[in-house]
C-alpha cells in the first residue's frame, strides 16, 4: 500500500495538496488540502460595507470579477435595492462578468490543462513554416524548457500533428484570453481586480463607442470558441476515451444559476437567468434552489468545532490549526446534508435538465459527435465539455446584451446604508456557485461568509465523514503507473480548483499509513 | 550561445491576481516573455512557476530547490503573496519536507538567501496589502520585513500594484536585463522603481482640471472629478492614467471609479473606506487645490 501526495498541485489557483492511498493500483482514500488560510471573513468585519465588493475580488485573481458581482448582489440585497438596479447596469454587470467567464474557461483548458495531455516536445519534430511554432521549436531546441518540464511521463496519446497544432492554440488562447482581459476593462476599468461592478449598479456608461468596441472584441472569442476550443475539446476526448469513466464523483450537481435576464425580483433564486438555478443528480431530475439547505461543517477543518453545521448566514470563521483529525483550511459546504458538485458541469446540466432549449441542443449535439450517452457528463471529458460549451452559451449571448445597452439611460441607483440588515449575492462564477452572505450593524459589516465554488468541490469530509466532491471523484480510480499519477492530476484539474493559493501533487514515496491518521 | 536568466517565482499569501496580471502583457507577450530570446542572445528561464508549470508536487519541488542550489547567486527570486507569520508560520505551505510541511516562511527564507536579487511582485509582497488587512489574522508580512529580521541583505525590488501593471515588472526585468540591477536613484524610497511609480495619479490625471475647478462628481456616472466619491489619486504613486490597462484599453478613471491607493503601503487599511472622501490632509505635491489654503 502506498501513499501519493502532490504538494503543491499547479496549474491551479491556489496552495493545494492531495493525499491518495494506493491498494493494489486503485485509490482506497484520498484527502484535500487547503494549504492557505488568509482570513477574509475577519478582514471584513467592521468595515463599511461597500468595500466588501472591493475586498472580496482579492480572494482570487482569476476569478475577481465574479467575486465583484456576488459582493454587489448581496449588498444590493441588504441596501433593498435588489428589483431597483437600472437595466442598463444589469446588462453592463453581465457583459462584464460574462466575458471574464469566457477568457477563464480558455485560460483553464489550454493554459492550466492541456499540458496533461498534450506533448509539447513534439514540436521539436516540426518542419512547417508557423512562426509561432517555429519559435517554440527554437526554445526546445536551446535545451531550457522551464515551466514545460519536467512532467509527469507516459501517456500523452496524441498523434505529433495534433500536438504541434494544440501548442499553437496554446500560444494563441493566451492572445485570445488577453483580448477577453481587454473586453472586461472597456466597462470595467482594469482586469484583474476591476472596479466597475459596485452596490447600486455600476460606474461607467454605455456609448456606442465602447458597445462596438465590446461586441468586436467578444467576435475574436466566439470565433476561437467555435472553431478552435470546442474542436480541441472533441480532439482530446476522442484520444482519451477512458476519461469518460474516470473521476464521476458524487453525481450531485448545484448551480445558482447566473447572468440576470430580468432584475424586478428580489428573489436571486427564482429570477430568471440565463442559466438556470437549481440541482440534478445522475437522473437528470432537475431540482429548485432552495438556500435554506446550504450548511458548512468544520469538522475536519483547521475551525474551531462550535462553528459546524451552521447555514452561512450564521456562520463563523474561528480557526483552530493542528485540531484532532482536521487537514484542511477549507470547510465542508453541504447542500440537504449531502455532498454536492458545482461548477460548469453543474451550470450547463442543471439547465439542460430544466429544458433549456440552447443547453439541450448543444449538450446533445456534443454527445452525438461522441456517441456517448448523458450519463458520461459525470467525468474528466464531461466536465471540460461542460466548461466549452458554458463558454459558448455565455460568448453567444454577449453581443445581443451588448446591443440592448442604451447610452444616456441610468447605470446606477442611489441609495442608504442601513443600520442594520442581512443580505445574499448568488452568482455562477466560472468554477460555479458563489454565494456571499452580509450582515451589517451600525451601518458596517458585522460579519460576511462567502460560500465559494472550490469550497464545495475541494472541501474535506463533513462531520458525518462524507468525502468530498474532489476526494470522491479520486477515490476508486485505478492509477496505471504511480510515479506518474496522470488520473489524480486531470481529474483534479477537470474540477478546475480555484484555492487563491496552490494544491499539492503528490509523487509516491511508499509513506506508510501510520502517518496518515485515520479518523 | 543563449544567456539563460533562472527565475523562481514562488507565490505566498495571495490570490494570484498578479500571475494573471502578468499573463496580460501586452508587448512583449507572456509568450514571448516565456519561450522567446527576450532581447537577443538572453531568455528569461521561469523554472518554477505554480499556474503554468507543467510539473507538480515533488517534481516541481525538485525543480525550485535544484534551481537554488544549482543556479545560487544567479537566479531571481520573485516573490508574490505576503508572507504568514503567525503561529510559527502555519497559516501558508508550499510543498513537504520529510513529509511534513514547509511554511511559506522558510520558503521566501531559504531562496532570498541564494538569490541574486529578490523581485516583490504585487502590494501583498511589496508592503502586506490585502493578506496583512486589518486584523491582519495571520500577521502576513511584505518581503522586505522578512529579509529585515533574517539578516539577509539581497537587492530588493518593490512592484506593487492590486495586481500591477504587468509593463510595471516586465520593464523592470528588462532593465536588469539592458543595464543591471537598479541602482538606489532608480528607485523611491519605498523601493519603487521612479519609472513607474514616480508621479501621483493626481499630477496626470485626465479628470484633473475638474478638480482645480472644483467640479465634483457627486454620484458614479456623474462627469466630475471623483474626489468626493473616494478617489485616493492624490496620494497614489503610478503612472496608470499615461500607461492605461489592458493593452492600454482603459483604466480605473477611465470606468468611472475611483482609485483606490492600490500601488500605496497604506492599502487598504488607510485607503479605506474606498468610497469616502479622503480625509482632508496637506498634499503638499499636488499644486493649485480647490481648498484655498493652497498658494494659488
Amino acid at each position: 500500500m502506498g501513499k501519493i501526495v502532490i504538494d503543491p498541485v499547479t496549474r491551479i489557483e491556489g496552495h493545494l495538496k492531495i493525499e491518495a492511498v494506493v491498494e493494489d493500483g486503485v485509490v482506497k482514500d484520498a484527502r484535500t488540502t487547503g494549504n492557505l488560510f488568509r482570513g477574509f471573513e475577519i478582514i471584513l468585519r467592521g468595515r463599511d460595507p461597500r468595500d466588501a465588493q472591493v475586498i472580496t475580488q482579492r480572494i482570487c485573481g482569476v476569478c475577481p470579477q465574479s467575486h465583484g458581482i456576488a459582493a454587489a448582489l448581496s449588498l444590493d440585497s441588504a441596501f433593498g435595492i435588489s428589483d431597483k438596479i437600472p437595466d442598463n447596469a444589469r446588462i453592463m454587470r453581465n457583459l462584464i462578468q460574462g466575458v471574464h467567464i469566457a477568457q477563464d474557461h480558455i485560460l483553464h483548458f489550454y493554459h492550466l490543462t492541456a499540458l496533461d495531455y498534450v506533448n509539447v516536445t513534439d514540436v521539436a519534430r516540426y518542419e512547417g513554416n508557423d512562426s509561432q511554432l517555429n519559435s517554440v521549436k527554437d526554445f526546445i531546441a536551446r535545451g531550457e524548457l522551464g515551466p514545460f518540464l519536467p512532467r509527469y511521463e507516459g501517456d500523452y496519446r496524441l498523434p505529433p500533428e495534433v500536438n504541434q497544432q494544440a501548442v499553437a492554440h496554446y500560444v494563441k488562447a493566451l492572445e485570445i484570453r488577453r483580448v477577453g482581459h481587454e473586453a472586461v476593462s472597456i466597462f470595467s476599468g482594469k482586469i484583474p481586480h476591476s472596479v466597475g461592478v459596485v452596490p447600486g449598479g455600476v460606474t461607467s456608461v454605455p456609448t456606442p463607442d465602447n458597445i462596438m468596441a465590446y461586441i468586436w472584441k467578444i467576435k475574436i472569442l466566439q470565433d476561437f470558441i467555435d472553431n478552435v476550443y470546442i474542436p480541441d475539446v472533441l480532439a482530446i476526448a476522442g484520444a482519451y476515451l477512458d476519461y469518460a469513466e474516470i473521476g464521476t464523483g458524487c453525481k450531485n450537481l448545484l448551480s445558482y444559476g447566473s447572468f440576470d435576464l430580468d432584475g424586478k425580483s428580489p428573489d436571486y433564486t427564482t429570477r430568471e437567468r440565463l442559466f438556470k438555478q437549481g440541482t440534478v443528480s445522475a437522473d437528470l431530475k432537475p431540482g429548485n434552489l432552495d438556500t435554506d439547505k446550504i450548511t458548512e461543517y468544520v469538522r475536519h477543518s483547521w475551525y474551531e468545532d462550535s462553528t459546524s453545521g451552521r447555514h452561512p448566514s450564521k456562520g463563523d470563521t474561528k480557526p483552530q490549526y493542528g485540531k484532532e483529525g482536521a487537514y484542511s483550511w477549507t470547510k465542508a459546504p453541504r447542500y440537504d446534508g449531502k455532498v454536492y458538485e458545482v461548477g460548469p458541469l453543474a451550470r450547463v446540466v442543471v439547465s439542460y435538465a430544466k429544458g433549456d432549449p440552447t443547453a439541450q441542443e448543444l449538450v446533445n449535439g456534443a454527445l452525438d459527435k461522441l456517441k456517448a450517452s448523458p450519463s458520461v457528463l459525470f467525468s474528466v471529458l464531461g466536465r471540460h465539455l461542460a466548461r466549452a460549451l458554458s463558454a459558448k452559451i455565455i460568448t453567444d449571448s454577449l453581443e445581443g446584451w451588448a446591443l440592448q445597452l442604451k447610452p444616456g439611460e441610468p447605470t446606477y441607483v442611489e441609495y442608504e446604508i442601513p443600520d442594520e440588515a442581512m443580505g445574499m449575492g448568488l452568482t455562477d462564477a466560472a468554477r460555479g456557485a458563489l454565494g456571499h452572505w452580509i450582515e451589517i450593524k451600525d451601518k458596517k459589516i458585522a460579519n460576511y461568509q462567502c460560500v465559494v465554488p472550490t469550497t464545495w468541490n475541494v472541501g474535506p469530509m463533513d462531520d458525518k465523514g462524507q468525502h468530498g466532491p474532489i476526494e470522491q471523484a479520486i477515490i476508486g480510480t485505478r492509477i496505471k503507473d504511480e510515479a506518474n499519477p496522470f488520473e489524480i492530476v486531470r481529474i483534479i484539474r477537470s474540477f478546475d480548483p480555484c484555492l487563491a493559493c496552490a494544491v499539492h501533487v503528490v509523487t509516491p514515496k511508499g509513506r506508510d499509513l501510520g502517518q496518515y491518521r485515520v479518523v | 550561445m543563449v544567456k539563460e536568466l533562472p527565475v523562481i517565482y514562488l507565490q505566498t499569501a495571495g490570490c494570484s491576481g498578479c500571475a494573471v496580471s502578468l499573463l496580460n502583457s501586452a508587448s512583449p507577450t507572456i509568450k514571448n516573455v516565456l519561450i522567446d530570446q527576450i532581447v537577443p542572445g538572453m531568455h528569461i528561464n521561469l523554472r518554477f512557476h505554480p499556474v503554468i508549470m507543467a510539473s507538480a508536487g515533488e517534481l516541481a519541488v525538485e525543480v525550485m530547490e535544484g534551481t537554488a542550489r544549482e543556479k545560487k547567486g544567479e537566479y531571481v527570486l520573485v516573490v508574490d503573496g505576503a508572507v504568514p507569520t503567525a503561529t510559527d508560520a502555519v497559516y501558508g505551505a508550499v510543498g513537504e519536507r520529510n513529509g511534513k510541511p514547509v511554511t511559506m516562511l522558510q520558503r521566501v527564507t531559504e531562496l532570498a538567501r541564494d538569490a541574486l536579487a529578490v523581485i516583490a511582485l504585487g502590494t501583498c509582497a511589496s508592503f502586506g496589502g490585502i493578506s496583512a488587512a486589518a486584523p491582519n489574522p495571520t500577521s502576513a508580512k511584505p518581503v522586505k520585513d522578512v529579509l529585515d529580521a533574517e539578516g539577509i541583505k539581497k537587492p530588493l525590488i518593490n512592484i506593487p500594484g492590486c495586481p500591477p501593471h504587468p509593463d510595471w515588472f516586465v520593464g523592470t526585468v528588462a532593465g536588469i536585463i539592458m543595464n543591471g540591477l537598479p541602482t538606489a536613484d532608480d528607485l523611491d524610497d519605498l523601493l519603487r522603481p521612479k519609472a513607474f511609480y514616480g508621479k501621483l495619479i493626481h499630477e496626470n490625471c485626465p479628470r484633473r482640471a475638474y478638480f482645480d475647478e472644483g467640479k465634483f462628481a457627486k454620484k458614479f456616472g456623474d462627469e466630475g472629478c471623483l474626489y468626493e466619491l473616494g478617489c485616493k489619486g492624490p496620494i497614489t504613486y503610478a503612472d496608470c492614467p499615461l500607461r492605461r490597462w489592458n493593452s492600454g484599453t482603459n483604466w480605473v478613471i477611465g470606468a468611472g471609479a475611483p482609485c483606490n491607493g492600490c500601488t500605496q503601503p497604506e492599502f487598504p487599511d488607510q485607503t479605506a473606506p474606498f468610497y469616502e472622501k479622503l480625509v482632508d490632509v496637506e498634499i503638499p505635491t499636488i499644486g493649485a487645490c480647490w481648498t484655498g489654503k493652497e498658494d494659488k
